[in-house]
């Protein structure tokens, strides 16, 4: 064909652009422009960029991936192999699919240096160096010839261009819980959806194309309206277009991709479908002959498609093979189209084609019995692939029929899975539909069973409505199987997997060089491996593998479809990013000070304010402080706690007194160091332990773990705590005048409040803090514990009223460097995954003569063996090097002995320090060393008599001095841990958006106690349920045996429900967690949308009706949420624990940005 | 994803739950030899089929549970 624009086509009509067709989906009275390879063209709303450009006449698209053959429409849908373009900076546009935008610029892709004069087309000269398995046997050797092959290689990868440039977009993620997805939007699909929701069911209806309506849109138009119709106005479906299943995993857990929306180029759903049906149609097979993939060559469903939906003629002399009444049908659409027939091959009746002749499109169709007939197009209609990839990852093996000539289900899918349509086999539209009809039926049904069971099992749900789903089965007809001819290569060699450019040829050769099953000459040739994967080429694939090996198609098999059905951005598979943070209420201080930050975990903290050595000597010299708030705290109450640290700390606790505070080490029961702290004893039955900031998690979930299913019971309650106080470290000799100018209720003389006690009193004027007397950096200092909303005014009274005593802020590295002068070890930092109590310097902790502890046999096998390593103190002969950590401990033979686990230049000694594990035997203090550096080199170093460098006696915690009368201090400010932002007015925003409020103020009551005794009936809220006292208090059931109760910012409610607890008789305690927890509320019609962005759990109707509450993942963070509507708007209350209060408004905010959040800032904070 | 079938919430996505391992009975700490003892650390019967396992509801109710689960098909048993 020659090329015959040499203008750009101007005007709404292309010159293949028909006259109004009954089906058409294009708007003509609008057109829009966009450019090809750089010429204008123009197209009307609803084109295909395919479909315009056929419309004006162009039938090559690209060049094919190997071979650089000119290739044109062969399906004229998603799934065209020759139609993959570049859109902007956008690459592997489907372009058949792909709907025309004002202004696009399209260009094709596979081409250099254009489509017409392709240089890589030389290629096809060269077939005989492509041979199959090319991959495997080109580019090998000379191996230093690489880099060339490599630069080779990347010019034939299919695929554009990617512009690093590319701006950030807003890829969406959802969640979705139909009860029945149906996965095709063709008649039977719809009909089976129609059924279902009928009966009631929620219906999720997702189809790959623009339109609902499949075959039927050219097939019968006026059909298709009507069942669309009927779908629109049906209550219950959820229609989803331009939308595809990509996977079907466990238990009906379904991802969905949804593209092309407004913003967002794709979106992600992950529903949870209770029944699936899968009625995605069939898709015309392409047929196997010499020069099968020249422009020109169509398959009648393609030929059909130009026609009805575009009105686009697809040629003008036409040649047709039809063995099908697809075939017979589009002959009719082309002899209406003004195309003349040139030829009828009537493949039932053995006619077949043998090539046809053209390079850059058909010029003639040469027959098998040798006629020639000229034509410029050349439609086939030779059968159907089954796309039966979903019930093949239900577990179902679909089973070729000879008769069919297609693969048909083999009937073995999970309960919840069912197929309809062309899928499920032959028939009239009546008897398909009625078919449908049925598998919508049941598919309903057997989903209302399901969600009845569920719903008797959540206990969010009030109690399950009588009338319990129906029991009989709905009969499903059985669909008949139409006889269709195995048609699949004729006499010639041609395209199987036009992706790939693999022939039927190559698989032949690949049979002959021995890989002779499918799934072997599948990867050999990379057949079915291409951007299609074995869509159109499986099953002529097979078939070729089967006519080489001399086997039926049956006993070929099929290869496995996998997940990703279609094609998937990474944008979309990533979603929203979350990544919960955390801070402490002191971090607006430290920013706005020029701390560096440091990632710790979730964690943000200040690793330094500029200069780490000077906050050494300042903390050394007089006084520093620290914020380390991540410092995990555990509340402990009850009788059994000495119980519980006794088993669960090496050293003994039996007789802790009040006001005493004890380190203690947990291995876990392989005798490994698994995490350590302080406890200490603030009250009779009430002890505060604290973990290390990164153990804070494990740690909880191990105590839980052992009171739990070892212990039941033992009379303990555990509340994490971290977050309810922020924690201030006061480090320094002159730490205890600093501190006594702010406490008030705690004599800080030395013989009073002495090193391991702890005490609670006012600080700074703020009530019912926490004071230890710990010394992790061997200074004198004290340890504040702090309501976490008046943390940042602690923190800056201290430095205010510090200013004269030097105050210095010093941040994780200062700590670091002071705590390995003072040889304090770091749990996971000087021990690692295998380090035993006694390899981490612990023997005088370790307690065998106590009854059990977790990991006592290990540990007592370790000391009576005195095997593995032994935690040193290291000092560099000379000692300006620092030996990296992890640096090697080399035997006098060379050998490994140990590492280096920590070291830093010590800016109290003026010399490098280290911690390091070392065999038993070198660990004699005073032996001298090698240590292999990671630049190669080695140094000496000593074994240090103790661990500490600095103060090894701990004489700098006796340092005595007076203590000054308090003074008075501003008025304590509290403050809330969400900085909302934006707008934030005193109206209330206007009814009808979703709103976004603070409500951490209000005040939040932990309590904890049998979940069926007296003090649950008192309550009066069952776990999952809320409930208002007579106060107005909102009272959550927020887990079994654990309530929550909200009220308004008032002191007397945590007396109250103490008074309570304690009359209830039973062990019950309660905790004031008011600062603790951050709390939000949102409400709005559209909350449970907004929530399905970012939560997994059904949030519609019967499952978390008014007054549920439930604990689950939002935006990948551990979160309450109570329902609790307002005035009959849905209105939910969300709190998490109190330092990733900010992330989780700001990942609300972010979800809520297309429901036109408004942070509501109306006064109305104190109310619940 | 599969879900389990939280005795206490329902069911919900197994990516709320942290799997707790196999349930293999801790020995008396006191008599316990050497062998036993580490059989219990390390030895699992990982078996393809029924097993008996303990998982946490790290992101719901944080309660352990015992659960029977066929390795091979994913079927659990229900609770209580
Ligand atoms: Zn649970």
């Amino acid at each position: 064909m020659t090329q015959q624009r040499t203008q750009p086509a101007v005007g709404s009509i292309g010159r293949m652009r028909l006259a109004p067709q009954q089906g058409e989906v294009i708007d003509r009275a609008r057109t829009l422009p966009f450019t090809w390879n750089g010429s204008s063209f123009t197209a009307h709303p609803g084109d295909t960029i395919v479909s315009a450009l056929a419309a004006a006449g162009e039938r090559v698209f690209s060049r094919s991936f190997k071979y650089h053959r000119p290739r044109g429409l062969l399906t004229a849908s998603f799934h065209d192999p020759g139609c993959m373009m570049q859109v902007g900076d956008e690459p592997n546009v489907r372009g058949a699919h792909r709907l025309v935008e004002s202004g696009m610029d399209v260009s094709s892709q596979n081409t250099w240096p254009s489509l017409r004069f392709d240089v890589k087309g030389i290629n096809r000269l060269a077939g005989r160096f492509l041979p199959a398995g090319f991959y495997y046997k080109t580019f090998i050797k000379p191996e230093r010839l690489w880099p060339t092959y490599e630069k080779v290689l990347q010019r034939f990868v299919h695929a554009g261009e990617i512009s690093p440039d590319t701006p950030h977009s807003y890829y969406d993620k959802r969640y979705a819980h139909p009860d029945v997805l149906v996965t095709g939007g063709g008649p039977a699909g719809m009909t089976a959806a129609l059924a279902a929701a009928r009966a009631g069911a929620s219906v999720l209806l997702v189809d790959e194309e623009h339109q609902l309506g499949g075959h039927l849109r050219w097939a019968d138009p006026a059909a298709a309206a009507e069942l669309v119709a009927r779908v629109s106005g049906q209550d219950g479906i959820e229609v989803l277009t331009n939308s595809v299943v990509l996977g079907r995993y466990d238990e009906n857990w379904i991802a969905v991709v949804q593209r092309d929306l407004p913003d967002i180029p794709e979106r992600l759903i992950k529903a949870r479908a209770r029944s699936l049906v899968v009625a995605p149609g069939l898709i015309e097979r392409p047929y196997v002959f010499a020069g099968n993939d020249t422009p020109g060559v169509m398959l009648s469903t393609a030929v059909r498609r130009l026609i009805n939906l575009h009105a686009v003629k697809p040629g003008e002399r036409a040649v047709v093979l039809t063995a099908n009444p697809s075939g017979d049908a589009a002959i009719e659409d082309l002899q209406r189209a003004g195309v003349r027939i040139a030829h009828i091959a009537d493949a039932c009746a053995g006619a077949d084609v043998a090539r046809v002749h053209g390079r850059r499109g058909v010029r003639a169709v040469e027959l098998a019995d040798g006629r020639k007939i000229e034509a410029d197009l050349f439609v086939t209609a030779t059968g159907w692939t089954a796309p039966t990839a979903l019930l093949n990852m239900a577990g179902d093996v679909p089973v070729y029929s000879a008769k069919a000539a297609r693969f048909l289900p083999g009937g073995a899918t999970a309960e919840n899975v069912f197929a309809a349509g062309g899928i499920a086999g032959d028939g009239t539209l009546d008897e398909l539909l009625a078919h449908a009809d049925a598998v919508g039926a049941e598919a309903a049904r057997r989903a209302a069973t399901h969600r009845h069971r569920q719903l008797a099992a959540t206990p969010t749900s009030e109690p399950p409505s009588a009338g319990s789903p129906r029991e009989e089965p709905v009969e499903i007809p059985e669909l008949p199987v139409h006889e269709h001819p195995e048609l699949f290569r004729g006499s010639t060699h041609g395209m199987v997997d036009f992706s790939e450019d693999v022939s039927s040829k190559d698989l032949h050769v690949a049979v002959r060089e021995g890989y002779d099953s499918a799934e072997l000459a599948k990867r050999y040739t990379t057949a079915t491996m291409g951007p299609l994967q074995g869509k159109l080429e499986t099953i002529n694939a097979i078939a070729t593998v089967a006519e080489a090996t001399g086997r039926t198609v049956a006993e070929t098999g099929t290869t496995t479809w996998r997940p990703m059905y279609a094609p998937v951005t990474l944008g979309a598979l990533a979603g929203r990013i979350f990544e919960p943070v955390r801070y402490s209420p002191m971090q607006p201080w430290h920013e706005s000070h020029g701390a560096t930050p440091l990632v710790a975990g979730q964690w943000i903290r200040p690793d330094d304010y500029g200069d780490p050595a000077a906050e050494v000597r300042a903390v050394r010299d007089g006084v520093g402080i620290i914020d380390v708030t991540p410092i995990g705290k555990l509340d402990l109450r009850g009788p059994d706690i000495p119980k519980l640290l006794n088993l669960l700390y090496v050293n003994k606790w039996s007789k802790l007194g009040i006001g005493r505070v004890r380190y203690g080490v947990m291995c876990a029961d392989d005798g490994v160091v698994m995490d350590d702290g302080v406890t200490g004893r603030l009250g009779e039955e009430h002890y505060l332990m604290s973990t290390t900031s990164s153990g804070a998690a494990a740690v909880w979930e191990w105590v839980e773990n052992w009171l739990q299913t070892e212990h039941p019971d033992w009379q303990v309650h555990v509340t994490p705590v971290t977050t309810a106080y922020a924690s201030i470290n006061v480090a320094g000799p002159r730490s205890r005048e600093l501190v006594g100018r702010l406490v008030e209720g705690v004599d800080l003389a030395p013989d009073e409040f002495g090193y391991m006690q702890v005490r609670t009193g006012r600080i700074a004027g703020v009530d019912d803090c926490v004071l230890w007397r710990i010394g992790f950096t061997g200074e004198l200092s004290y340890e504040l514990h702090v309501p976490t909303a008046y943390g940042l005014h602690v923190w800056e009274t201290l430095m205010e009223h510090g200013a004269d005593l030097g105050v210095t802020p010093f941040g994780v590295e200062a700590q670091r460097i002071l705590r390995l002068e003072k040889g304090h070890l770091i749990v996971g930092q000087d021990t690692d995954g295998l380090t035993k109590g006694y390899s981490a310097g612990l023997d005088w902790a370790i307690k065998l003569d106590k009854d059990d502890f977790v990991g006592k046999p290990e540990l007592a096998w370790q000391a009576e063996t005195g095997g593995g390593s032994r935690l040193v103190g290291l000092q560099p002969v000379d000692g300006q090097v620092v030996p990296p950590e992890a640096s090697q401990i080399l035997t006098a033979g060379g050998g490994i002995a140990g590492r280096v686990t920590s070291s830093r230049m010590s800016p109290t000694l003026g010399r490098s320090i280290c911690l390091g594990q070392l065999d038993a035997a070198l660990a004699e203090p005073g032996t001298e060393l090698t240590v292999h550096l990671p630049d190669g080199n080695d140094i000496r170093a000593r074994v240090t008599e103790h661990l500490a460098h600095v103060d090894p006696e701990g004489k700098r915690q006796e340092i005595t001095g007076p203590v000054p009368a308090a003074r008075p201090c501003a008025t304590p400010v509290a403050r809330s841990p969400i900085a909302a932002g934006g707008r934030s007015g005193e109206a209330a925003p206007a009814a009808g958006t979703v709103t976004i409020a603070d409500r951490s103020p209000l005040t939040k009551i932990g309590i904890r106690a049998p979940h069926d005794g007296t003090m649950a009936a008192d309550l009066g809220a069952r776990f999952g349920r809320t409930t208002r006292d007579p106060s107005g208090n909102l009272v959550i059931g927020s887990g079994p045996g654990e309530w929550l109760v909200l009220g308004a910012p008032d002191a007397r409610l945590l007396s109250v429900l103490r008074e309570r607890a304690e009359r209830s008789g039973e062990f019950a305690t309660v905790v004031d967690l008011t600062h603790g927890r951050a709390l939000i509320r949102l409400s709005g019609q559209r909350c449970a949308e907004l929530l399905a962005k970012v939560c997994g759990i059904d949030f519609a109707g019967e499952f978390t009706p008014n007054g549920a509450a439930f604990r689950s993942s939002v935006a990948k963070l551990v979160t309450d949420i109570v329902r609790d509507d307002k005035a009959g708007v849905p209105s939910y209350l969300l709190h998490c624990e109190r330092s990733s209060g900010q992330y989780l408004f700001d990942a609300l905010l972010d979800a809520g940005a297309e429901f036109d959040i408004e942070i509501d800032g109306s006064p109305s904070r104190e109310e619940i | 994803m599969i879900q389990l079938p939280c005795p206490w919430c329902g069911p919900r996505n197994v990516s709320e739950f942290r799997y707790a391992g196999e349930v293999t009975p801790r020995p008396q700490p006191a008599t316990a030899t050497p062998e036993q003892w580490r059989r219990y650390l390390y030895v699992r019967r990982n078996p393809r089929g029924w097993t008996e396992e303990n998982w946490y509801h790290s992101a719901g109710c944080r309660q352990f549970f015992k659960l029977r689960r066929d390795t091979d098909s994913n079927a659990v048993e229900e609770p209580r």
